[in-house]
């Protein structure tokens, strides 16, 4: 059977995993291969790494990163932050990494998802989204971590997105993100109904229920998480537990 | 020495790791001489047949590796380069494949499901009656990683091995002979998939 997939995200700052909430205040969680391997073991589907370091010199510890995690963990990553071109794609999937993230990049340049889709495959172009909501039924795109609006509107954005060669939506709520009180499944149904690539869940995970709705209510593909994972609150066994004995099918 | 093609189509990192971690000697080549001294072949294949095609005819290497699959010498294709051992693709009319099996590779039928088939899926494994079992002493429900548009239709049904259900019935495995190929990646499907890459290296 084809199974949802739980991916834990692991934000990776000057080689360390960190997390913070709303993206403020941010605790250091471990060394991010290290933690790959764990998340490995524990049945995770696939992991994303976001450098939210990004700053242009130390681009090498990330590449060094996605060769050491490409070398010891042998499941699907997505490395993103900082990816700005399609060399930059292009040296991180050399390294080792399945896909690469672009957010505000390709807000800035949409046809780098074309040339990156035509060059790699748009299986390796995933699109990361920042929103939050600006009406009924409206969300706004937020670049720079999630403090600068752009006046996009989201839906909008995606399907052009999805159009250019994105291949994956990574989807944030930036009204949920840190509140644990659930993903945004008004958000993320839109978007799933909106476009035919699969699409990524992403803030507000606190509860196992929170997972099962937005997979089934909120028609999301697969779901992400961070701080619940890292600081132990669930393993990623436990979701699977939970999510399979409500009927959805997942990896064991 | 296992020989990983290199005919300048994808990402070949991954598939030397996994076989380095579970103890083969590896070689990724595009040398037609280190492919004659191997002991086996592994095919790998990302992105359109039609290019994968091109790419590998323009490397020169397609008469070293068919006389090492003539010979006996064992072959892993791993995604694409399962769909290149067949005659053709609807990806890529016009386009002649290696034609070592019978068969062309349709894209996928999956009303209602997102193309491309992307994710974890079970694996159905048939009875094995090839000289190298790939699936031999894997878990009661194999899980594998796939990311594919098309999947092959072979002439003789007898050669699949593993199928795979998204819409419709996908052909995941096939063998014959010292031939086997797999549509999902083994390298990227955790413990199941190293245990799959063990079977071929040891088999």
């Amino acid at each position: 059977m084809y199974t949802k997939r739980i991916i834990p995200c692991l934000d990776v700052k000057d080689g360390r995993v960190v997390k913070g909430t709303n993206f403020v205040g941010l605790r250091d969680a471990g060394n991010p291969v290290d933690l790959a391997a764990r998340y490995d073991k524990e049945r995770a589907d696939e992991l994303v790494f976001l450098d939210i370091t990004a700053s242009h010199e130390k681009r090498n510890t990330m590449v060094r990163m996605a060769s050491d995690c490409a070398s010891q963990v042998f499941i699907p990553f997505t490395v993103g932050g900082g990816i700005r071109t399609v060399e930059d794609m292009r040296i991180m999937l050399k390294a080792g990494a399945d896909k690469t993230s672009v957010n505000t990049a390709a807000i800035k340049n949409p046809d780098l998802l074309r040339q990156g889709a035509e060059k790699f495959g748009r299986q390796c172009i995933v699109l990361a989204v920042d929103a939050r909501r600006n009406g009924e039924d409206s969300w706004e795109v937020y670049i720079n971590g999630g403090r600068t609006p752009t006046g996009l509107d989201c839906l909008a954005w995606i399907k052009k997105a999805v159009a250019l060669g994105a291949g994956e939506i990574l989807l944030t709520s930036m009204d949920a993100d840190g509140t644990k009180d659930g993903y945004d499944i008004a958000l993320t149904k839109a978007v799933s109904e909106a476009v035919d690539v699969p699409v990524i869940a992403s803030g507000g995970a606190g509860n196992l229920e929170h997972f099962y709705d937005v997979l089934t209510l909120g028609k999301a593909d697969a779901v992400l998480a961070a701080s619940v994972f890292h600081y132990g609150q669930f393993t990623v066994r436990q979701v699977k537990d939970y999510l399979k004995s409500r009927g959805v099918e997942v990896r064991f | 020495m296992i020989a990983i093609i290199d005919y300048g189509v994808g990402n070949l990192f991954s598939v030397e790791k996994a076989l380095l971690q579970l103890g083969a000697q590896v070689e990724v080549t595009n040398d037609e001489s280190v492919i004659r001294q191997a002991q086996k072949i592994v095919l790998p294949g990302v992105g359109a047949f039609g290019d994968c095609m091109e790419n590998l005819r323009a490397s020169g290497l397609i008469p070293a590796i068919m006389d090492m699959v003539q010979q006996g010498y064992p072959l892993l294709g791993i995604c694409v380069g399962l769909q290149i051992l067949f005659e053709g693709s609807e990806e890529s009319p016009g386009v002649s494949g290696l034609g070592v099996f019978s068969g062309t590779v349709r894209k996928i039928k999956a009303p209602g499901l997102k193309i491309p088939h992307m994710g974890w899926n079970s694996l159905d494994v048939a009875e094995p009656h090839q000289p190298i079992d790939l699936f031999a002493g894997l878990a009661s429900i194999p899980y594998v990683y796939f990311v594919h548009s098309y999947h092959a239709v072979p002439a003789d049904k007898d050669i699949i091995t593993a199928t795979a259900e998204y819409g419709e019935t996908l052909t995941a495995a096939v063998a014959r002979g010292n031939v086997q190929a797999t549509q999902f990646h083994p390298e990227k499907s955790g413990d199941v998939g190293l245990d799959i890459l063990k079977n071929f290296i040891q088999g």
